[in-house]
């Protein structure tokens, strides 16, 4: 792509054929380029959160713990569980759900939020998205003494096994391509993120969040069917000291490769016409 | 070599949140006009169509037109922010974007947050941004307030510093609209010198402005667009003169008589009754 005299060139015409997926592997390509500027940005933003408040970070780390130990007693109470097996279980059921529920619903507004810098500038849109992401990574970070003092509080032995290390990538992937995902439908339509908050309260309560899969006599396998289950379960489990299922990472792998080849279609039909939207 | 070049370019806007009935039967009877639909039967706002023109190194085109011919819009597909609907767009060189006086201002953050952020938009390196930094510091003048959030400035301080730093990063094709020459006039003088100096540092210049004495003085050809066409492309004062329906020196020397207001707008004598969007 580069003229003798090495000067960029910036060549645009209505996409055809495959440049509909040449264009969007470039855009992520570059979105690599600006990845310094998105987590600035992304970092920015939660600093900026913080301006003019006392408690600034704590305020999460606060309610989380207050929300924990709250619903911890309880509900171990009327589930007839172990305070000390179910109250790190609900730990970090939480926060990972936190997280989900954080990064699907600022998803919607990645693109539309960033409509000034859309407009004055060409670039990369991944890098939108990943400031998004990164936003969303450093607000859970927030929990990790919570996660910290449950670990100390209860005795609780993680099992290190080499999968955590993977399961956090996949994560940090899902959480990528899902944000990416519901900017692209958030852009074009204005109903999305009313429906992703519908969404989400409903999974918050039919995914073991609150209530271990292993309340379930017969048909866990049917759990496998919801996408945040086997995503969770890769994660929590070997940090509560469990073994994983079998059939829970292949499932989580599985949907996160459907989500990524969705997206990226999309994103790849879609790209030029995302400045026209927001 | 630096050179832009726009074939057969054309672009619409999708009506999405509009595609009521009432609208599809105003589409329908509107004759021509810049609603229309496309092969999908959506209802369509053509902001551009049919635009060819190629630019050369020391080109400086001006853009005049009324509000919604445009103009904007153009500025924004050669930045590449829009991508072309027809046609193509051909830009090589490094483009600055003069569009938006806040991309990358934050008011939240503090003058030289954001001028560190600007810098990154632009891609430049460490020591680049820190140069700007210096620069920006030096013109804007702001003294302790560079260290406190812009949110604090007065309007006045606010453009001395957005103008500062838009102007601090030197592009080979620069994009410019017209806000830049807002802003009170004891600032003017000071801004204009510098503007002077990265217009002429940049090989290639379009701009869209209001201000015939802008026009007559920085460009070398005029694009009158009209309804998202181009109506009139040449030599500035034929251009101008045509647009503005009489003798380009009469606007010029009366410019100067009226020392009031230094650079007096453009308004253009009516040219024909143009269907007013709101009432169809």
């Amino acid at each position: 792509m580069h003229s003798p005299s090495s000067e960029p060139v910036l060549h645009l015409v209505p996409e055809k054929g495959t440049s509909y997926f040449r264009h969007a592997l470039r855009d992520l390509a570059e979105g690599l380029k600006f990845a310094k500027l998105g987590c600035t940005l992304g970092w920015l933003d939660i600093k900026l959160r913080y301006r003019g408040s006392i408690l600034g970070p704590f305020w999460l780390t606060a309610s989380t713990t207050v929300m924990i130990s709250a619903m911890g007693v309880l509900y171990a109470y009327l589930m007839n569980m172990d305070v000390h097996k179910y109250l790190p279980f609900l730990t970090f059921s939480l926060i990972l759900w936190g997280f989900i529920g954080g990064t699907l619903q600022e998803g919607c507004t990645t693109f539309t939020s960033a409509a000034g810098l859309i407009h004055s500038a060409r670039m990369p849109y991944s890098m939108h998205v990943l400031r998004s992401t990164v936003r969303n990574w450093l607000t859970v970070a927030h929990n990790i003494p919570v996660i910290v003092g449950v670990f100390l509080w209860f005795h609780v032995e993680p099992l290190w096994s080499w999968t955590l290390l993977p399961a956090l990538l996949l994560w940090v992937f899902d959480s990528f391509v899902a944000t990416f995902l519901l900017a692209i439908l958030g852009a074009r339509f204005r109903d999305v993120p009313p429906i992703v908050a519908s969404g989400i309260q409903i999974f918050f309560f039919i995914t073991p969040i609150l209530w271990t899969p292993d309340l379930m006599k017969e048909g866990q396998d049917w759990l496998l069917l919801n996408p945040f289950f086997p995503l969770m379960e890769i994660l929590r489990t070997p940090l509560l000291g469990d073994t994983v299922q079998v059939a829970v990472w292949p499932a989580a792998l599985g949907w996160s490769a459907f989500l990524a080849s969705v997206t990226f279609v999309l994103f790849a039909r879609m790209r030029a016409r995302l400045a026209y939207w927001v | 070599m630096v050179s832009i070049r726009v074939e057969n370019l054309a672009v619409s806007f999708p009506l999405y949140h509009g595609t009521t009935r009432s609208l599809r039967k105003t589409v329908k009877s509107s004759l021509g006009g810049r609603f229309t639909q496309d092969k999908r039967e959506r209802v369509v706002v053509q902001a551009l169509q049919n635009i060819n023109f190629t630019l050369q190194p020391g080109d400086r085109l001006g853009l005049v037109g009324g509000n919604g011919a445009g103009k904007t819009t153009l500025l924004r597909t050669l930045a590449g922010i829009y991508e072309p609907v027809e046609g193509s767009v051909t830009v090589q060189g490094q483009i600055g974007t003069l569009l938006d006086p806040s991309l990358g201002m934050n008011l939240d953050l503090t003058g030289r947050e954001n001028i560190h952020l600007r810098g990154m938009y632009a891609g430049l390196s460490k020591a680049a941004i820190r140069q700007v930094e210096d620069d920006v510091e030096a013109f804007a003048d702001l003294g302790s307030f560079m260290d406190l959030p812009v949110q604090t400035y007065s309007s006045g301080m606010m453009v001395r510093l957005s103008f500062g730093l838009a102007t601090a990063i030197m592009p080979n094709v620069l994009l410019m609209d017209e806000w830049f020459m807002a802003g009170d006039a004891s600032f003017r003088q000071r801004a204009r010198s510098r503007l002077e100096t990265l217009v002429s540092k940049a090989d290639i210049l379009v701009l869209s402005s209001h201000m015939a004495d802008v026009m007559a003085d920085w460009c070398n050809r005029l694009i009158w667009m009209d309804n998202g066409h181009i109506r009139m492309d040449g030599p500035t004062e034929d251009v101008l003169e045509a647009y503005l329906g009489k003798p380009l020196d009469t606007v010029l020397s009366k410019r100067k008589n009226d020392e009031s207001d230094p650079l007096l707008s453009l308004t253009p004598e009516p040219i024909e009754a143009v269907p007013n969007p709101h009432t169809l």
